[in-house]
């Protein structure tokens, strides 16, 4: 009986972890197809396929464009993140409440609406349709982020902290500098690397925010428009892969254990 | 007359609708070592928190070496806070943490290490240098801070409950080392606590506070001895408290009149104010042959063994409100349900105004 339970209980967990894990099995498979079609039977493996993705100038610099995006924007999100953060958790502001609340909303709001309301404001302000635009838009969806993650890092055992480097004669930028960021780090660093996962594999925002020089997702579906080829496969994979890295680091930072 | 470290005069606090300061005055001598003594929410962390800068007073005027401090932000007074939690820096080692004072007035690296090095040999910490705050015990990260604060050289060193967060033992053994090193450095502590004890042990002058204000400050053996009111009388020590009325005043003697019967005591109070006698444990008799003043009998309800004594709490005959809080020797054969005449000396009176 017990063995029937143990038996069940792991053709329920293969089934589950297949039914999540299946489909990127199946696309890192086939970016090793050795053939022009991504579907069985598997014929490689093979690396002409990625062979084709790095000699694709397009692609490549389609990458360039999506890391130095990420970064940046996730630099910027979690810089004004840490600011807000910061600023509602060591000073009693007027509706502190109700302006948390408001910082956080737009986690709320689907892509899609957050994009066409830049574009509408873009194009009202004049400005192009550019990476800049689409970096803008990831920094509006990922501050929130960025801000829930540091605030409910900042606990008040920290402000004795800050005081103490006050009392030593330390001026606020100084605190801020040598105190408040260091002990926050590991909340800093798990919202950055949150934010470039998520600014990463973002397709909508930048989608609508862009023109000629664009994001590796918006890429990857203008070469899905011309039917699927173990080269899409490839350059899925080369995305998964990044992904992969940055919410490691993520996990790392915050999960890590805290010193006393 | 040299004039005072510090000088706070008529400083009141209200938290929104709270008063928790009510016009409180204290003069700080160099080289003392002061303990504010309270219950929670006496205003006593209140009180530190506006010596240290964190807190600018509603009213009143702080002077610290003469010099008008009332509004001076922490970074730009001579004072230096002890924090009840330490208040570390946890990313920093030891060494960089006692040196961030020094840093910030922008002195060189190897004189910080130098002199970093020093307060640490100071507070018994040498070879903790290289070390980081979680690698420390409670009581050595207390000696850390205790370091970081000394060696900038702070006219008056500010200690909020810095022992609270130790173990009896070790807050015993603390207790003696910060009155050596206050003595050692010559600088003045003023040091918060709600634990008699750690008051009586380490105050050079005592300031016993309660809602908002002082009640009573002196050097802790007059404190303790001949408390002001009777607030101190049951909070710095334990104290029996007989209530009564003055009844007759003449050349220098009072009659009281109490539920255990009329008291003749020395003393001054007009006919007709209320008082509150007070005894401390130690100065009560039990049984015969009692003291010059006699309380009545009393039924004792608890014995407590507490090793060099016993602690007794006996219920009087005449008036079962009144309780008497009695020390008697480890080996005395009472117990609870006996029958005990109280009485003690009239010298060992506290004659409380109420």
């Amino acid at each position: 009986m017990r063995a029937l339970v143990r038996i069940t209980s792991w053709i329920y967990a293969v089934a589950i972890y297949g039914f999540i894990f299946l489909p990127v099995v199946v696309l890192v498979l086939f970016s090793l197809q050795a053939t022009s079609f991504p579907i069985p039977p598997f014929t490689g493996p093979s690396l002409r396929w990625y062979d084709a993705v790095l000699a694709d100038t397009r692609l490549t610099s389609a990458l360039v464009n999506s890391l130095l995006v990420a970064i940046l924007s996730s630099a910027a999100a979690v810089a004004l993140g840490f600011l807000s953060a910061w600023g509602f958790a060591r000073f009693a502001l007027p509706g502190s409440g109700l302006m948390r609340g408001l910082i956080t909303l737009p986690l709320t709001v689907s892509y899609l609406i957050i994009g066409m309301g830049l574009l509408v404001l873009f194009n009202w302000a004049g400005v192009p349709k550019s990476l800049l635009a689409a970096g803008i838009g990831h920094v509006v969806i990922n501050l929130p982020l960025c801000f829930a993650i540091i605030y409910s890092q900042m606990g008040d055992h920290q402000i004795n902290i800050e005081r103490a480097a006050r009392d030593l004669g330390a001026p606020e930028w100084t605190v801020l500098l040598l105190i408040t960021v260091p002990v926050m780090a590991p909340a800093i660093f798990a919202g950055f690397f949150l934010s470039m996962t998520f600014s990463w594999d973002e397709f909508v925002i930048s989608f609508l925010l862009t023109r000629f020089d664009t994001t590796l997702p918006v890429e990857i579906w203008n070469l899905l428009r011309s039917g699927l080829n173990p080269k899409t496969n490839a350059v899925g994979s080369l995305v998964f892969a990044v992904s992969i890295v940055l919410v490691v680091f993520f996990e790392l930072m915050l999960l890590r254990r805290k010193p006393a | 007359m040299t004039a005072p470290l510090v000088d706070i005069s008529s400083v009141s606090h209200r938290f929104g609708q709270h008063t928790v300061l009510k016009n409180v005055s204290l003069t700080i001598e160099p080289g003392s070592y002061t303990i504010l003594l309270g219950p929670s929410g006496s205003g006593k962390t209140t009180l530190l928190s506006i010596l240290g800068g964190f807190v600018t007073p509603s009213e009143g005027k702080v002077l610290i070496r003469g010099e008008d401090c009332t509004a001076v932000p922490p970074a730009k007074r001579p004072t230096t806070t002890v924090f009840q939690d330490y208040a570390l820096f946890p990313h920093m080692s030891v060494g960089s943490n006692v040196g961030f004072g020094l840093r910030m007035q922008g002195i060189d690296a190897a004189t910080r290490t130098a002199r970093a090095r020093e307060a640490l040999a100071l507070v018994g910490l040498a070879t903790a240098f290289d070390k980081k705050p979680h690698q420390l015990s409670g009581g050595q990260r207390q000696r850390v801070a205790l370091a970081r604060a000394l060696v900038v050289e702070p006219a008056v060193l500010l200690l909020d409950e810095p022992l609270g967060a130790l173990d009896l033992k070790l807050r015993r053994q603390m207790q003696d080392e910060l009155k050596a090193i206050q003595k050692r450095v010559g600088t003045a502590f003023i040091h918060v606590t709600h634990d008699q004890e750690e008051a009586m042990a380490l105050a050079d002058h005592c300031v016993v506070m309660n809602d908002g204000r002082i009640e009573d400050e002196g050097p802790p053996e007059r404190v303790y001895a001949r408390p002001a009111t009777r607030f101190s009388a049951t909070f710095m020590g334990e104290s029996t408290l007989i209530p009564g009325a003055v009844t007759a005043a003449k050349d220098g003697t009072i009659t009281v009149a109490t539920q255990v019967g009329p008291l003749s005591l020395t003393g001054t109070l007009p006919a007709g104010t209320t008082v509150a006698l007070a005894v401390r444990p130690e100065h009560l008799v039990l049984g015969a042959p009692g003291g010059a003043v006699g309380f009545g009998t009393a039924k004792v309800s608890d014995v407590v063994f507490q090793g060099s004594f016993k602690r007794v709490l006996a219920v009087s005959e005449k008036d079962p409100a009144l309780h008497f809080i009695a020390r008697a020797p480890a080996a005395a054969a009472v117990q609870p349900g006996d029958i005990v005449a109280v009485s003690c000396e009239a010298g060992d009176i506290i004659l409380l105004a109420s």
